[in-house]
């Protein structure tokens, strides 16, 4: 038996030289912070939040979030991480890939409020999937679903609670994202399909 | 990509350590409320063992039922082999019911390479006779690793019967493959033929004394315990059990003097124990026996093992640009 590469950053594609900026570290800092403050708004407040980040680059994000929140709100906001894979309608059509961890805060998610955080949101499925793993470990109050970057084309009917940016794009193009915890730098780029 | 776990030398150090990896997920899904993910959804899982076991089958039975594969049991006993159906048709007779995979333990050497060749089905090795036993090297590993992280360098020393033992010939491709050091010990009678041969080609050491090896020059750092089989001897590999547990077995005094050297050994034992013969009863439940462990690792490792195998059946590549 053998298994496909790991999807670890040494082996993530290079980003083409022809893609472009779409977001820089200031702008992901400043969609995160903006992304915090209508969390506080819509729960008022940061009572009873768990923030799940989903791997590999959720993760981090969930951190920031979480770290932002509790900047804000001043106290401390449970976070976590949610493996999705075993969870996946997609498995049969692609390398298997090592399944991941999921790290549930001690306080668990019972009655809680969940914010999923995931880098990009595309078909949903991964969202599907998340939904999904979730159940199996509790029932929270309400599930929100936060992402840095929307870029549409959805199979299934999810939606983003919060969005850093809505990013249309062609199914052609890839939407590259970079982060400093994973990557050592911040960025969103898209490269591919035609220029528009 | 194969679709088989026939030995452990089928394993790259990458397929080990992504199925390692997997096992992390699947143990904290062994620690949860509810032990079921969908991931094995329509599969279906045989189990096909030609000899007694425990904690295989039922582990392989568990982890394919937490993963929501249907696993059914066979058992040489019970089945058309007891009126006389040869393993090839039975193996063909299983694979036409269009199963997913063949878990197969069977007292013949090379019967699951022989089974793989014959069956359109995955097949898993779960022990042939003496040869391998490859899912016991990966949650060895695994236990191995949780408590000393990685083994690069490390001194591990397999002790006892090793004529017989498909248990330390799995172990060592597995060990040597993530980069630990490797001692294997045994009385000259239970010395495989030709194991000079491969400790030179693959690198191990071998010895007949088991208190050299514990005063040695290279601290110890987990003695593996291997069992004496008595069902599979017709006398004559040692005098009497005392003597073999004077030269051999894992005494109190023994372990002593392991934790003298080095206050983190750890005693392995792939089980079934014979308690006062190749380990003394405190030593199997001493503070540096992780013979519980080993168990409560199965059930993940065969997890993993089952999904690396059976969760993505073609070999598909993600289309350019997918993402969730």
């Amino acid at each position: 038996m053998t298994c496909p590469e790991p999807t670890a950053p040494a082996t993530v594609p290079q980003i083409p030289p022809d893609a472009r900026d779409v977001m820089v570290a200031d702008d992901i800092s400043r969609a995160l912070r903006r992304i915090g403050h209508e969390i506080i708004e819509r729960n008022k407040g940061a009572a009873d939040l768990v923030v799940l980040g989903i791997p590999s680059r959720g993760v981090p994000l969930a951190e920031r979030l979480a770290a932002a929140i509790s900047q804000v709100e001043g106290i401390d906001v449970p976070v976590g991480q949610l493996d999705v894979t075993l969870y996946r309608d997609d498995l049969r059509r692609q390398p298997t890939r090592a399944a991941g961890r999921t790290d549930i805060p001690a306080g668990g998610i019972d009655d809680k409020v969940v914010v999923l955080v995931d880098d990009v949101l595309y078909s949903g499925r991964t969202i599907r999937a998340a939904l999904d793993a979730l159940a199996e470990l509790g029932r929270p109050r309400a599930v929100r679903l936060a992402v840095l970057v929307d870029r549409g084309h959805r199979e299934l009917p999810i939606r983003a609670d919060h969005v850093g940016k809505n990013l249309p794009t062609s199914r052609e193009e890839r939407v590259h994202v970079r982060l400093a915890e994973v990557d050592g730098a911040d960025a969103v780029r898209i490269s591919g399909g035609e220029r528009r | 990509m194969t679709r088989h776990l026939i030995s452990s030398a089928d394993l790259t150090r990458h397929d080990v350590e992504s199925i390692l990896a997997t096992a992390e997920s699947m143990h904290d899904v062994q620690r949860r409320e509810v032990k079921k993910v969908p991931t094995l959804r329509g599969r279906t899982v045989i189990n096909f063992f030609f000899e007694d076991s425990t904690r295989t089958r039922s582990s392989f039975e568990i982890a394919g039922k937490w993963m929501s594969a249907d696993t059914i049991n066979l058992s040489a006993k019970g089945s058309s082999t007891s009126k006389g159906e040869s393993l090839r048709d039975t193996a063909m007779t299983v694979d036409a019911m269009a199963v997913d995979a063949l878990v197969i333990r069977h007292n013949a050497s090379g019967a699951a390479r022989q089974v793989s060749q014959w069956v359109r089905c995955s097949v898993i090795n779960a022990g042939d006779g003496t040869h391998e036993h490859p899912t016991q090297a990966l949650l060895d590993a695994y236990t191995l690793r949780s408590r000393m992280g990685r083994l690069d360098g490390k001194h591990v020393v397999i002790v006892g019967d090793l004529t017989h033992s498909r248990v330390f010939r799995s172990n060592v491709i597995t060990l040597k493959t993530l980069g630990a050091r490797v001692t294997v010990v045994a009385p000259p009678t239970l010395m495989p033929a030709g194991v000079t041969a491969w400790s030179e080609t693959d690198g191990f050491a071998t010895s007949w004394d088991l208190d050299a090896v514990i005063d040695g020059d290279d601290a110890v750092d987990a003695m593996m315990m291997l069992r004496v089989q008595r069902e599979r001897m017709s006398g004559g590999y040692f005098p009497t059990a005392r003597e073999y547990t004077v030269g051999y077995g894992l005494t109190r005094e023994r372990l002593e003097r392991l934790v003298r050297r080095n206050p983190d050994v750890l005693v392995m034992h792939p089980g079934p124990m014979n308690r006062g013969l190749e380990i003394a009863a405190e030593v199997a439940d001493a503070p540096q026996s992780v013979v519980l462990d080993q168990v409560s690792a199965g059930v993940a490792v065969r997890m993993a093992v089952l999904y690396h195998l059976l969760a993505g059946e073609s070999a598909e590549q993600l289309p350019e640009g997918a993402q969730a």
